[in-house]
């Protein structure tokens, strides 16, 4: 009994040392943010491994999503004589919902999990004590550029991938279906707003990508320098990002679209 | 480690690639390309003893051709009425002085939208000027109430013929 009592309270301690050390680690990463104007090179490295290389899975999932959704949408919407209305439907659920969270979700599967392996590996073959020898802060060095590379990837990458799924429905309902080219993009853009969806997307799509950058790259900062700590770094950067991508973007759109 | 300079064609292409995304999200999905009848064009009001469910941006059209918009629409304290002011693109220069507007309603349940019906004057409409002939919004409740309410007054005996009941009704009622 008092075993147990010792364990719950080692872990809610345990609990709470990670998430101060995980705001900590962020604060002290956002004050080193500028001194990267200086050196541009090193996020355009890291955008190059977190954003470009993440774009064949972004285009293809966004493509398929939209197709998915162009198919589903037309057989429901067909029955009420509403097909016409198929481009608000693709194209709000791609701009509200899918496209920042889908496109955030594959993000810390293919750039998350990557980071966290990469800077776990880093400490682990302590690469990262080596620097602080040579008098490099390994915040600035490492977490600050990958920080800031992941943060603004994937607003892109989310844009990307509703753009993408707003061409695959389209390509499914006009091309496959038959729905009315004309209609199909006039009532999109007649329901779809430009501040009150598109904005309040990339808003959410800006939010997600601080949230699994921090998350991830906190991850591989923080983990134990082993190859099993690495790749239990690796497995809880995917899952708390998911964790919090979906229960941010409950509060996200609570927020945004609550008055509608 | 790729080449620089690879990385550095790559890494530009992503962020147009993806400016480009926000860009046609923006002017193609999103409704700021709609901007007909708000530069150019011209204005004209019409005033309205109920609107229903008409709002601004609701399109104004001519033998069901999208004309131009509603830009505003207000409460006037004097005539106790609501006037509608509607944005026509310049293109439709000629539409008859005494044109009739009327407001009706896509489909079944779908939004409703400001119907012109050209008159048959000479002089054309200029900006700012004034639809004389209007047509309310049918509102159902309305609707259903004068039916039931021209039923009563056929008396219980009466079979209804057809849909008699709404033939009592004046669009022009002041």
């Amino acid at each position: 009994m008092i075993e147990l009592l010792r364990r719950l309270g080692r872990g809610a301690i345990g609990f709470f040392e990670r998430l101060g050390r995980a705001h900590l680690f962020l604060a002290r990463v956002l004050w080193g943010l500028g001194e990267l104007y200086s050196r541009p090179g090193l996020v355009v490295a890291q955008l190059w491994s977190l954003g470009v290389l993440s774009l064949l899975i972004i285009l293809v999932s966004g493509l398929f999503v939209g197709m998915v959704l162009g198919l589903q949408g037309y057989n429901t919407l067909v029955d009420f004589g509403a097909e016409e209305s198929l481009g608000v439907l693709v194209a709000l659920s791609l701009v509200r919902e899918l496209g920042p969270v889908v496109s955030a979700l594959l993000f810390a599967g293919r750039a998350g999990s990557a980071l966290t392996a990469e800077i776990g590996l880093m400490k682990a073959t302590e690469q990262l004590a080596g620097m602080e020898m040579m008098a490099v802060d390994p915040l600035r060095r490492v977490a600050g550029p990958r920080f800031l590379a992941g943060w603004l990837s994937l607003p892109l990458l989310a844009a990307i991938f509703s753009a993408m799924g707003v061409l695959g429905g389209y390509f499914v309902g006009v091309g496959l279906l038959g729905v009315d080219d004309g209609a199909f993009w006039s009532q999109m853009q007649s329901k779809v707003d430009l501040r009150d969806d598109v904005l309040n997307g990339v808003i959410k799509s800006i939010v997600f990508g601080f949230v699994v950058t921090w998350i991830a790259v906190f991850e591989g900062y923080d983990c134990v320098p082993t190859s099993e700590g690495v790749g239990r770094a690796t497995t809880r950067t995917v899952v708390h990002s998911a964790l919090a991508v979906l229960g941010l973007d409950f509060v996200l759109t609570a927020l945004m679209f609550n008055e509608g | 480690m790729v080449n620089t300079k690879v990385v550095e064609v790559g890494v530009g292409v992503f962020v147009a690639l993806g400016l480009a995304a926000l860009f046609m999200l923006a002017m193609h999905v999103s409704n700021l390309a709609l901007s007909e009848g708000s530069g150019d064009g011209y204005e004209i009001v019409a005033y309205f003893d109920n609107v229903g469910g008409l709002k601004v941006r609701s399109p104004v059209t001519m033998a069901g051709v999208n004309v131009g918009r509603v830009r505003a629409i207000e409460f006037d304290d004097r005539t106790y009425q609501a006037r509608v002011t509607m944005g026509i693109g310049a293109r439709y220069d000629k539409i008859p002085a005494d044109t009739m507007a009327n407001i009706f309603t896509a489909g079944l349940l779908g939004e409703q939208y400001v119907s012109l019906d050209a008159g048959g004057d000479d002089d054309y409409m200029k900006d700012g000027g004034e639809i004389r002939i209007t047509q309310s919004a049918l509102v159902l409740e309305q609707v259903v109430g004068q039916f039931l309410y021209s039923k009563a007054a056929e008396g219980p005996a009466a079979p209804p013929a057809g849909t008699g009941g709404f033939d009592s009704q004046d669009p022009f009622a002041p």
